[in-house]
């Protein structure tokens, strides 16, 4: 319990500082871009919505930092992320509403699944030290985790879309369809998401296999893996319950670090395909210079790696007796 | 791609708790010059990046076109003259690719080195320091640790227009030193108490001399691991920001080849060699970086090292249950 209180306090303290340096970086850059923004839009936002950008910007206030800060928390704590200037004059949430499902179907199940069958490679890698499987995937994997993402997208869209015809590779799903819960559709999406989901797992699978397979290795010259051969034990229950059961749990605190990487590359993944999730939001908002928008997607992204970190930390207490007693 | 050394470098490696001065310092960079030429993949590595550095270095010689002269035909095919085609605005693609190697090393090495230097700083400080110290830099680390750093970088450099080289590199150094922090934490937390850093602070040495010349010597392997991690991030963040048109769009770099290629959808118009090329290079040279820190890891880890396959297929069922049941 206690390792999970001191996780939760982390994760509090960490969204803490995140809204902090979302509040401070447009404070801090030289020549608030928000001035410029505000000329460029005088006379055609709402006066609210001008409040609500000089609050965010921190712009034609007479308010110390300090007022400004907590005029800034109480927006973020109501839900008024601003106005969208790209997308004018929705607010900014019902922009990221539109978009949050489809990267976190994306990002989300890739993520997962990259976690598990990079995992169950590494193992079986390590269990049969020296066979083909172990001696050819770690150096490829070690070749296509220095890949950039959005060219490994590049060049599904070139083989599989361009000449062979297989699949859609433009948007999340056909712009004849409008988006509702029917089979039709949903195939659809999914359809449109298996070249930026292999894109994703191609470079993100190798990170999994070899921490995996190394921590593997190591544990499995322990003196608990020797006893449990003495005793005869089948060699599958070895290999998952004695093994790989202890060597999981690096892969798993590595998860925490490797999200924020994965859920990067996916940011231009889902540019490269045009797949309108949150990244391809951010690089319009980036076009556009729709900051208000920018930044409400960078705090969304962040809190969502956050809550997958504290989900794995749930997990490691949960396969990890020693965390549990710790307390 | 700090992933990849994780799980070896996360213990301390073996052997590094000798004490000594530059002697110690030395040696380690005669093992790493050994160990590179006896492993395979240390060496495909340092021969790329070899190849990388003297394209940096002397691109006229290899080509002698002006990468930015818009003075050839447009949207040319692979030829003699143009090995790689052209761009759709005449420019030579070859030329432009060889050429483009300078900024992107540059901004990989420099990145790297001053990345790993303020890891240095950060996980040594921590970890010597202890206390409030530790507890302060330690948060700043992890906070970063788990912030996703490239919409982080992409938030920062849209404030900056027009941000140069130097802008871009520091904007990197920053966001991208705190995995190694963190480890050289760790190794410090673990070397901290051992007795000739206890002699050394016996004998009365500043807190700055021990951590020159007795921790940081015996970190050097980790150091290295530290800088070829970084370097290979920075490569894919420099070029996924320069493949966004953040930074300088009319600087020859890889990523921004990538980004004139899709602002004129060369893939979409059977230009593939503009679109393809530049990214081919980045995942060569980040490649390059990535397979000798492997082979770092392997070196570092000897537990890792290959083993030769054993033909156990060959064996009779007895002999295949013996060797299968081997201690090792």
């Amino acid at each position: 319990m206690r390792f999970l209180l001191r996780r939760a306090a982390f994760f509090v303290l960490t969204l803490w500082a995140c809204v902090t340096l979302n509040f401070l970086l447009p404070r801090l850059m030289p020549g608030n871009p928000a001035i410029a923004l505000l000329a460029k839009f005088h006379g055609r936002l709402s006066p609210v919505a001008l409040k609500a950008i000089e609050i965010a910007f921190g712009v034609n206030t007479k308010q110390n930092l300090a007022a400004q800060y907590i005029g800034y928390l109480h927006d973020l704590v109501t839900g008024n992320l601003g106005t969208s200037l790209t997308f004018f004059p929705t607010p900014v949430s019902v922009v990221i509403r539109g978009a949050i499902l489809y990267t976190l179907g994306l990002v989300g199940v890739t993520t997962i699944l990259a976690f598990i069958l990079g995992t169950l490679i590494g193992i079986v890698g390590a269990w049969r030290r020296g066979g083909w499987l172990d001696s050819i995937l770690p150096p490829v994997f070690v070749i296509t985790s220095a890949i950039p993402y959005f060219w490994v997208g590049m060049l599904l869209i070139l083989v599989f879309g361009i000449q062979l015809h297989w699949f859609p590779y433009d948007f999340a799903y056909d712009p004849s369809l409008s988006p509702s819960l029917s089979p039709s559709f949903i195939g659809n999406v999914i359809e449109h998401s298996i070249l930026p989901a292999v894109a994703i797992l191609i470079t993100s699978i190798g990170g999994w296999i070899l921490t995996m397979r190394n921590t593997m290795i190591t544990t499995l010259a322990e003196d608990y893996v020797k006893m449990a051969r003495a005793k005869g034990l089948s060699g599958r229950r070895i290999m998952l319950d004695y093994a790989a059961r202890n060597a999981i749990l690096p892969n798993l605190s590595g998860f925490a670090m490797s999200v924020g990487f994965i859920v990067s590359g996916a940011v231009l993944v889902e540019f490269v395909f045009n797949y309108n999730g949150l990244g391809y939001l951010l690089v319009q908002a980036l076009d556009a210079e729709d900051y208000p928008l920018m930044q409400a997607l960078f705090l969304l992204i962040t809190v969502a790696v956050l809550v997958a970190i504290l989900l794995a930390d749930i997990v490691t207490a949960i396969l990890d007796p020693r965390t549990r007693s710790a307390g | 791609m700090a992933i990849l050394t994780g799980a070896a470098l996360g213990e301390p490696a073996p052997g590094v708790a000798q004490p000594g001065g530059q002697a110690h310092a030395g040696q380690a960079i005669a093992r790493i010059w050994r160990a590179i030429r006896s492993n395979k993949k240390a060496f495909a590595g340092a021969v790329l990046l070899a190849i990388f550095t003297f394209l940096a270095i002397f691109p006229w010689a290899i080509a002698r076109d002006n990468p930015q002269a818009e003075i050839y035909g447009r949207s040319l095919g692979p030829s003699a003259a143009h090995w790689l085609g052209t761009t759709s605005y005449g420019q030579d693609l070859f030329a432009q690719a060889v050429w483009g190697t300078r900024e992107t090393l540059i901004i990989a090495v420099v990145s790297g080195a001053l990345s790993t230097f303020l890891s240095v700083i950060m996980g040594l400080a921590a970890g010597y320091l202890g206390g409030t110290w530790d507890a302060v830099l330690n948060f700043i680390t992890d906070v970063l640790l788990v912030v996703p750093t490239f919409p982080l970088l992409i938030i920062i450099v849209a404030y900056l227009p027009g941000i140069g080289v130097p802008g871009l590199i520091a904007v990197l150094v920053v966001t991208g030193y705190s995995y190694g922090a963190r480890q050289l934490r760790a190794q410090t937390l673990s070397i901290r108490s051992r007795d000739y850093l206890e002699a050394a602070r016996v004998r009365g040495e500043r807190s700055i001399y021990v951590i020159m010349v007795e921790i940081i010597p015996s970190m050097t392997s980790l150091i290295v691991a530290t800088f070829l991690g970084t370097a290979v991030y920075n490569v894919l963040a420099a070029a996924g920001l320069q493949f966004l048109g953040l930074g300088n769009p009319d600087s020859v770099s890889w990523g921004t080849m990538l980004y004139w290629a899709q602002n004129n959808e060369a893939l979409q118009t059977d230009q593939y060699m503009w679109a393809l090329i530049p990214g081919a290079l980045i995942g060569l040279l980040g490649a390059a970086f990535a397979l000798l820190n492997y082979a770092f890891d392997e070196i570092s880890n000897p537990a890792l090292a290959r083993v030769p396959i054993t033909r156990t297929r060959h064996l009779n069922p007895v002999m295949r249950r013996l060797s299968a049941n081997r201690a090792d």
